[in-house]
């Protein structure tokens, strides 16, 4: 992946706050990164973590109220998409920014059949007529590997397997070629064997149509098979962010580093005891003045009640934010 | 019979199990097929073992739990537990047989009464099944917070005051409560996020330890299965295919959906991404009310042979302690097998013994 690329998806200091009847609820805070072209940046984190807030907030897709998209940037394309109206938002939403969400069953309507639904995008954002776009749509399920296309697309999402729904659904992501593709769990819902058939479909389509994706998952396994960097969060914040090998070899958030300790595997030494991270997550009722993680943190200083730990380089494209430095076992240098 | 070199005897035996759920259909409600959700299975569960049942979903490994415990009246078969019949034991008598057996449920806010505070709740077994007075059973609720790690301050909240990994723990302890010895988990901490999960199955083992409980550990978390069980089942479309220890399944499995279940789940190591071949397989598995002829997973199977599709393999024992059902794990090709399922047959035992 071409390093120095303009980012085609750039967002600076995102943050999105839940008015709800007992106070506000701080779900995503000060959150930047961005997407180079064709590349697969992962997500990782645990429920409430903010993970899907941030990308629901990216396009507009929170309903308002509750949520309220304070203060940040983001920059797709040079349209900045959190001012932009909602025309332009409706014309990039699903045609050039493309979404998978983790239940296939609750985003596929099941009362319409899946080629209407397919073909509805097509039609839209590209213009075509409808004898186009039902061709379009049946090379789309085809793309995605779902056999004899053309006389499943009168079908209903009943009539279609978990791990077929899926597949739809992607499809569907995919029908206007977006630029981008975010997918919210995409395989969580779904069997280990069918979880496998699906990220090697993604894996192809990637070579295939060479677009950026964003993969949100909880599980490390996950990311360790497709991404080429990832993104830990927790506490509606980045904690750290590191290309894929590295922030496997070299984590240096004591929440990463539990994380990837918790883990059970199916293959290499059992571990007689797993590790646990005592605790619970956090829920803020305010913008963080200390660093959300360290009620659960093994290693917390002095500092780290004081003040939110700020994202700083640890290495060659990783960042985290911590006070505590793994080499010293005391404060980092900043 | 299992483990024959095993001082511990069978706690659980379950023979030739089957439940099958009725399709009714028509104003008539007449019988048109059945779900083969459990079809003849057969395990034993030693005691202070945690046998690890593990498959995908719609493969019966709920169902074969909750019949188990006779939370369904069984199609066929023999239970027995702690060597009392449970397969056709009436309502009474199985009422008597309870506090012997419990159950921890996936999801931990469906199984928990709103309405009810956490003392309610764990003390709810105790009204029904013991004569104890309000001060013993409040004193019994509190030993049991204290251990699943519940402060006993929270006895008088409800459920939804509390995280999910909490609510497991009030579930475990009203499963406690009556001092079983069998206790099945059922996706105990599917519910659950990752750095709890940890807590609730570190919990699990403990207890385990601490009362001498026997568990049957449900699961489609192939790690956490190998990191909790002594033993693992895997089942297939109502059909146990492999029974071994730990170690030989994981390291050495040979039914080929074993195989091919372990070789999906991913590695949390992106430098081991390109060494590993993973075994896709193709297609979805078969409708359970419909299930393909021979062996359940002949339609799925990347090393299928004729014999897979006309005759069922038997479950059968094929070293220590080791069973599978899968004819290229038989040492003599069946009489009806033709010359090319016969040597395929000797090259699979090369490989796999």
């Amino acid at each position: 992946m071409p390093d120095g690329a303009a980012p085609v998806l750039d967002v600076k200091g995102l943050k999105t706050v839940f008015r709800t009847r007992s106070g506000e609820v701080h779900a995503v805070n000060s959150v930047s990164f961005d997407l180079r072209p064709g590349e697969l940046l992962g997500v990782v984190g645990e429920s409430g973590s903010g993970k899907s807030v941030t990308m629901m907030s990216l396009i507009g897709l929170l309903p308002s109220p509750p949520a309220e998209v304070r203060r940040g940037q983001v920059l797709f394309d040079g349209i900045d998409l959190l001012s932009a109206d909602d025309d332009t938002l409706r014309s990039i939403r699903g045609a050039r920014i493309g979404f998978v969400f983790q239940d296939p069953m609750t985003s596929l309507n099941p009362v319409f059949t899946v080629g209407f639904q397919l073909m509805e995008p097509l039609r839209r954002h590209m213009g075509m007529s409808k004898a186009r776009a039902r061709a379009r749509a049946a090379e789309l399920l085809e793309l995605v590997g779902i056999p004899d296309a053309a006389s499943r697309l009168k079908d209903y999402p009943h009539q279609f397997s978990g791990g077929m729904r899926q597949r739809v659904m992607i499809a569907m992501a995919l029908a206007c070629d977006p630029e981008v593709l975010i997918a919210d769990e995409p395989t969580t819902a779904l069997d280990v064997t069918i979880q496998a058939q699906i990220l090697e479909l993604v894996k192809e389509l990637r070579r295939k149509l060479g677009m950026a994706i964003i993969w949100i998952t909880h599980d490390l396994g996950v990311i360790a098979g497709i991404a080429d960097r990832v993104m830990v969060m927790y506490g509606g914040q980045v904690v750290e962010h590191a290309p894929v090998r590295e922030l496997f070899e070299n984590p240096q958030h004591p929440y990463t580093r539990a994380l990837l300790e918790t883990i059970p595997t199916v293959r290499g030494k059992r571990a007689p005891r797993l590790r646990v991270i005592e605790g619970q997550p956090p829920v803020l009722g305010a913008e963080p003045a200390s660093c959300p993680f360290r009620p659960r943190c093994g290693h917390a200083l002095d500092i780290c009640a004081r003040a939110n730990p700020p994202r700083v380089p640890v290495g060659p494209a990783h960042d985290a934010a911590c006070f505590w430095n793994p080499e010293t076992g005391g404060p980092r240098d900043v | 019979m299992f483990d024959a070199g095993h001082a511990r005897r069978p706690l659980v035996e379950v023979r030739g199990l089957k439940m099958h759920f009725p399709i009714l259909a028509g104003v008539l409600r007449r019988r048109v097929g059945e779900v083969k959700a459990v079809d003849g299975v057969s395990f034993d569960i030693l005691e202070g073992e945690t046998l690890g049942l593990v498959g995908e979903s719609g493969c019966g490994k709920s169902t074969c739990g909750r019949a188990i415990l006779r939370l369904y009246d069984i199609t066929e078969g023999a239970i027995r537990i702690n060597g009392r019949d449970i397969a056709r034991a009436s309502h009474a008598e199985l009422r008597k047989l309870r506090p012997t057996m419990q159950m921890v449920f996936q999801d931990p806010q469906a199984s928990l009464n709103p309405r009810m505070t956490v003392a309610k709740i764990i003390a709810e077994p105790l009204d029904e099944h013991t004569t104890l007075s309000r001060r013993e059973k409040m004193q019994r609720v509190h030993e049991l917070m204290d251990a699943v790690g519940l402060s006993r301050d929270f006895a008088n909240r409800f459920p939804h005051e509390f995280s999910g990994g909490q609510r497991q723990r009030i579930g475990i302890a009203r499963a406690l409560a009556l001092n079983p010895q069998f206790i099945v988990c059922d996706e105990p901490i599917a519910a659950l996020d990752v750095s709890i999960q940890a807590q609730v199955v570190n919990l699990l083992e403990d207890l385990q330890e601490q009362f001498g409980l026997t568990y049957l550990f449900i699961s489609h978390d192939l790690s956490m299965v190998r990191h909790i069980a002594d033993r693992v089942a895997v089942m297939y479309l109502g059909k146990v295919v492999e029974l071994a220890p730990r170690e030989p399944l994981y390291s050495a499995p040979l039914h080929p959906y074993t195989q091919a279940l372990l070789s999906a789940v991913p590695e949390p190591d992106p430098s081991v991404r390109s060494t590993t071949e993973r075994i896709i397989l193709e297609g979805d598995v078969p409708s359970p009310a419909n299930p393909p002829e021979g062996c359940n997973f002949s339609t799925r199977c990347p090393r299928v042979m004729d014999i897979c599709r006309r005759q069922e393999p038997e479950f059968r024992e094929v070293a220590a302690g080791h069973f599978v059902a899968c004819h290229l794990c038989s040492p003599q090709p069946e009489t009806t097998a033709g010359a090319t399922a016969a040597t395929q047959v000797s090259k699979s035992v090369q490989q796999g013994e």
